[in-house]
């Protein structure tokens, strides 16, 4: 956790040019002007790799928050609601039946390459994964004693929802968070290793490998320090949200 | 650019008619084995009229053949003709095909076959379409011969005909030639050294050909695409591998004998292997091009376009996109340097990088600094390599720049649009062309002036456009080359486009495979296994 | 039990229409067009609208989708618009790569997954536990490619066991359709294992302290027969659902490594499509794939009542 968080306050005092172009200075590796080496256009991985840790937890952040504010609203909304709940789970559904890398692949094809275009890339396939454990959750939840009670006593359906079932839903919902995190880490470098994930001018850990991995024989320190940020950062979020469901006792 | 790989050079003027007649080519070589070959992208067209791909032209080398190739020389010279003659004022041509040519289906060739591919060829090849405008009628005389009647003098007709690269005049069946030019040919017969085995074929993976034990080879030493095709291989099997590290590592384990398209840093390591060794099949290369949109401000203003003729820095370029100083030149030749066309007339600004004149031509240009879009084509390492380039030199210049991530689709269709930036266009593009694309006036898409019709970025120059068709029509060298230099003094001066250098590539191999001829395209007669 | 296996196949149909349409809409309003992807760098405006027609691409939205729908009905997928061949001849060229690969890789993250799941959970909270987890983790951590070169690099060049890429068929030789999927299954398998290893930890640390099983400890029966007669029949069902959530992801982690290992796969095919906007093709393979998620969804579901009695419809 140590590394994610010195990675996070270290572009406030690093004071290098993550896209600066040093074409003579291409390919050289690991040294003390270069502590991570160069890349194919002479840029420091050292400063990328650290700038990356910006553009990577955003990117896991933005994506965990985003998919569970509209996961939980409209499993909320659909588990008391009935009457939407055939039609947009079958909506769900279809969304969830088509592999999330293709439907990311497809949506950045669909948009301009940008930070926020990832993002919602991203965000749209992890949806219907959050609205089903919501609206699971909600359907037993509704059952509950205190929510017929509630029922009972005149609670509007709104209150109920924001009194009564969000709170029961929180820490599944923050387990489920760390792990969306972390596979939309994963993803971002996947769909930037097919060529269609951060523009490449701006550092991620993902574009930073998928742009090196040609030079793989012959610059492996390119690939090999945002693979060890990543994959670091990656396993500290997993086993956080590991500990998480153990501390939580959710199943 | 079309596809992702190189052309070759086309020599641009009066190539000799007569056909120097070698001694009989000794075939002392080995029969048999099979080739495995890297292509440089997935073969999925096959058409090479409807496309200009160059894996698709590539392909066609294979199965079908040409009228007239080009040697290693820029020579041009009979392949399917037999001979051929022209008239004392150089407006009939008669062509006359030699003996034993038939299709992979044992037909015959006939002149009908012959003339009709040539007529499909010119409704979409720019080089196809000049010629066409030039002529009166095309026709066959008898089964083996035909003719072609000019209605104004042609200067290149044979360079036409023997046009290396995309769209190349491959000969096919008549009736496969009767299919509309924008609808893709559904046979695949050709009269070439090899057959194309359909049933094997796997788009996205996998290619397989086999000797055509029916083909004539000519009697001439092989000499780039003229000269005896004989195919020596009993099968080629042409493999998709898109990843670089395992295309390399394939080769390394002798899993493919023969790469197509290494990227220059892979060069080193193969030359180090002992097993392996590389082959520059085209010693001229390519040339970048940066291409300004004339229709929208600030590049619609010719002190704009200037700025970019000055503020390029050419070793920044290839040092960006090629890398192995050894494989690339700067150059500021519009028709290449190394070429028949080479020239340095009204390159000055482009030899040497000067930022203050260009901030001061942008000032002068009166622009209001609205961001410059820039198409970042990003699956393709060298295009975004530049792009990269270009938007640090263009912020160094004095302009504000908004990079725009596109994949190559989208930046094929954002290309065309011909919009404001601001509604979906763009400012700025990169591209890069094989020498044969850029060889001479009538074939350089960058040097057309013709507003709406010229290629993306449509300049709209008059004078250009009218010394591109006194070009075509002279005849003698001398006078070709001097109005070739006046279309490159003024190409810069009104900067159509700004090159960025030029560059060569290699082939990796492995040492089994030898006889490589040296060509644009891949070619894969001659070629043994010992 | 027939009977529900029917309302459940009905009830596929929607899904896949959704998915029709899904897929169909957002492929339409995708810029970049086959057409000048064709006509390449010479052609004029003309020429492309031209082709553009033959292709059929320039009827309104609502035609194009009916028109394709109409095909699906009739178990026609289109053809490729740029190779011209059909799109079922595409996908069965691809289908046995991507489901070999796929089983493969799901057999070694079973065998290895649940194994480790279980020693986690016997030990639970010492420093075995941490360490496998950790292990199995770290697997789901490493983005494939990277793990995939690593592995070209240990077996196929240093060792030189193993080939590098590239795919042999089943019916073509059995072993070399082995040896040419087994480092690419390893590699995808990482993405699978933790899932299966945390998942089989988790059900088992449920079971392990019901009262049948510290019966079983205290009668003094071998832990390892405890553990797998007792413990691990009552943990699958967890398992079983992994199985069938993790085929998404399966597919994506396949689509990264067919591409590192140039098998000619589906995702691959898919990939290559987008790239190129060849949309037939693109609309069939999600079709299929999205299919065979259902299905195997649906399969699942009726595991769920071989596995436990109690479960009924």
């Amino acid at each position: 956790m140590l590394v994610v968080v010195a990675g996070l306050l270290a572009p406030v005092w690093w004071t290098g040019d993550p896209e600066a172009l040093q074409p003579a200075e291409r390919l050289r590796p690991p040294s003390a002007g270069h502590w991570f080496g160069s890349d194919q256009f002479g840029r420091d991985i050292y400063t990328r790799t650290i700038y990356g840790t910006r553009v990577s937890l955003t990117v896991g952040g933005a994506v965990a928050i985003a998919s569970l504010v509209l996961g939980t609203a409209l499993g909320l909304v659909i588990g008391f609601y009935r009457r939407l709940d055939t039609i947009l789970m079958r909506v769900m559904d279809g969304l969830m039946a088509i592999p999330a890398i293709l439907l990311a692949l497809a949506l950045m094809a669909l948009m301009r390459g940008s930070v926020r275009n990832v993002i919602i890339a991203l965000v749209v396939p992890e949806i219907p994964r959050v609205v089903r454990l919501v609206r699971a959750s909600v359907l037993s939840l509704r059952e509950h004693l205190m929510v017929e009670g509630a029922r009972a006593l005149g609670v509007g359906t709104p209150r109920i929802l924001l009194r009564y079932v969000l709170p029961a839903l929180v820490a599944p919902l923050i387990v489920q968070g760390t792990y969306i995190c972390a596979s939309a880490m994963l993803v971002e470098a996947y769909l930037s290793f097919l060529g269609a994930g951060t523009p490449p001018h701006i550092p991620s850990w993902g574009n930073i490998m998928a742009e090196g991995r040609s030079y793989v024989q012959l610059a492996f320190w390119i690939i090999l320090f945002p693979g060890v940020f990543l994959a670091a950062t990656v396993l500290a979020i997993n086993l956080v949200g590991d500990g998480l469901r153990d501390l939580l006792n959710v199943r | 650019m079309t596809g992702l790989s190189r052309r070759r050079f086309l020599a641009g003027s009066t190539a000799a008619a007569a056909v120097t007649i070698g001694a009989p080519f000794v075939q002392a070589q080995k029969r048999g084995g099979t080739v495995r070959f890297i292509a440089h992208a997935d073969l999925k067209v096959l058409d090479p009229i409807w496309t200009t791909a160059y894996i698709t032209r590539n392909h066609s080398y294979l199965i079908y053949d040409t009228l007239f190739g080009t040697d290693e020389k820029d020579q041009i010279r009979p392949q399917m003709v037999d001979k051929h003659s022209v008239s004392s004022d150089g407006k009939r041509w008669t062509f006359t095909l030699r003996d034993g040519l038939k299709w992979h289906d044992g037909k015959p060739v006939t002149s009908e076959d012959c003339t009709e591919s040539i007529k499909r060829w010119a409704k979409r090849d720019p080089f196809g379409k000049l010629l066409a405008a030039h002529t009166a009628k095309i026709a066959p005389a008898d089964r083996k011969s035909f003719t072609l009647e000019l209605s104004e003098r042609f200067g290149p007709v044979l360079e036409a005909l023997g046009k290396p690269s995309s769209n190349v005049p491959f000969i096919m069946p008549a009736h496969v030639a009767a299919t509309p030019d924008s609808e893709q040919i559904k046979e695949f017969v050709g009269s070439g050294p090899f057959r194309f085995v359909k049933d094997e074929w796997q788009p996205g993976n996998q290619v397989v050909y086999v000797r055509n034990p029916d083909y004539v080879p000519r009697s001439e030493k092989p000499s780039g695409s003229t000269g005896g095709k004989v195919a020596f291989l009993d099968k080629v099997i042409w493999r998709y591998i898109p990843d670089a590290t395992t295309a390399s590592a394939a080769l390394e384990k002798n899993e493919v004998d023969w790469w197509e398209n290494p990227p220059v840093d892979f060069v080193p390591r193969v030359e180090q292997n002992p097993q392996l060794t590389t082959f520059v099949y085209d010693l001229r290369g390519q040339q970048g091009w940066l291409r300004p949109n004339h229709l929208h401000p600030p590049f619609n203003n010719k002190k704009a376009r200037q700025a970019l003729v000055h503020m390029m820095d050419q070793q920044k370029y290839l040092q960006a996109a090629v890398g192995v100083a050894k494989y690339y030149q700067t150059c500021s030749a519009v028709f290449l340097c190394g070429g028949p066309y080479e020239s340095k007339v009204g390159a000055e600004g482009l030899a040497k990088q000067d930022l203050a004149r260009a901030r001061q031509l942008v000032k002068e240009s009166g622009y209001d600094g609205k961001p410059v879009v820039v198409l970042h084509v990003t699956d393709i390492q060298a295009l975004s390599a530049v792009a990269l380039v270009t938007r640090e030199l263009l912020q160094q210049a004095g302009f504000n720049v908004d990079l725009q991530a596109v994949d190559w689709s989208t930046n094929l269709a954002r290309r065309a649009k011909k919009d404001p930036p601001a509604q979906g266009g763009w400012n700025v593009i990169h591209t890069w062309w094989t020498g044969a694309d850029v060889a001479n006036p009538a074939v350089h898409a960058g040097v057309s002036g013709a507003g709406a019709t010229a290629w993306f970025g449509w300049p709209e120059n008059g004078e250009i456009e009218k010394l591109r068709l006194q070009w075509v029509r002279a005849t003698d060298r001398a006078r070709q080359k001097q109005i070739a230099d006046q279309i490159q003094r003024l190409v810069l001066d009104e900067v159509l486009y700004v090159p960025w250098g030029q560059w060569t590539l290699p082939y990796a191999l492995t040492k089994k495979v030898q006889g490589l001829l040296r060509f644009p395209a891949p070619l894969f007669w001659n070629v043994t296994l010992t | 039990m027939l009977q529900e296996v029917a309302r459940r196949l009905m009830a596929t149909i929607p899904v896949m229409g959704v998915v029709a349409i899904a897929v169909f809409a957002l492929l339409h309003v995708t810029p970049g067009d086959p057409a000048t992807i064709i006509a390449g760098d010479y052609a004029t405006a003309e020429e492309v609208d031209r082709i553009r027609t033959r292709l059929g691409l320039d009827r309104p939205f609502l035609t194009q989708i009916a028109i394709w729908l109409g095909q699906v009905v009739r178990g026609d997928l289109g053809t490729s618009i740029f190779s011209g061949l059909p799109v079922t001849t595409l996908i069965g060229q691809r289908a046995e790569a991507t489901t070999l690969l796929a089983l493969y890789a799901l057999l070694i993250s079973v065998g290895v997954g649940v194994p480790l799941g279980v020693l986690a959970a016997w030990r639970r909270g010492s420093w075995v536990d941490r360490l496998v987890m950790i292990f199995a983790v770290s697997g789901f951590s490493m983005p494939v490619f990277w793990l995939g070169f690593l592995l070209v690099y240990v077996f196929s060049l240093g060792l030189g066991w193993l080939p590098v890429q590239g795919y042999v068929s089943l019916g073509e030789s059995l072993l070399g359709c082995l040896r040419h999927l087994t480092l690419p299954a390893v590699a995808l398998s990482c993405i699978y294992l933790a899932l299966i290893a945390r998942m089989t930890r988790a059900s088992m640390l449920g079971v392990l302290d019901e009262d049948y099983i510290r019966t079983a400890f205290a009668k003094g029966l071998p832990p390892r027969r405890v553990l797998v007669h007792h413990a691990l029949r009552n943990a699958a069902l967890p398992v079983v659902t992994i199985i069938g959530i993790g085929f998404a992801l399966l597919i994506g982690g396949a689509v990264v490594t067919e591409s590192v290992f140039a098998i000619p796969g589906l995702g691959r095919l898919t990939v290559d499509a987008i790239v190129r906007r060849d949309y037939p093709v693109i609309q069939g393979v999600v079709l299929v794939v999205s299919g065979v998620y259902v299905l195997i969804n649906l399969i699942i579901d009726l595991l769920y009542v071989v596995i436990d009695p109690r479960i009924r419809y």
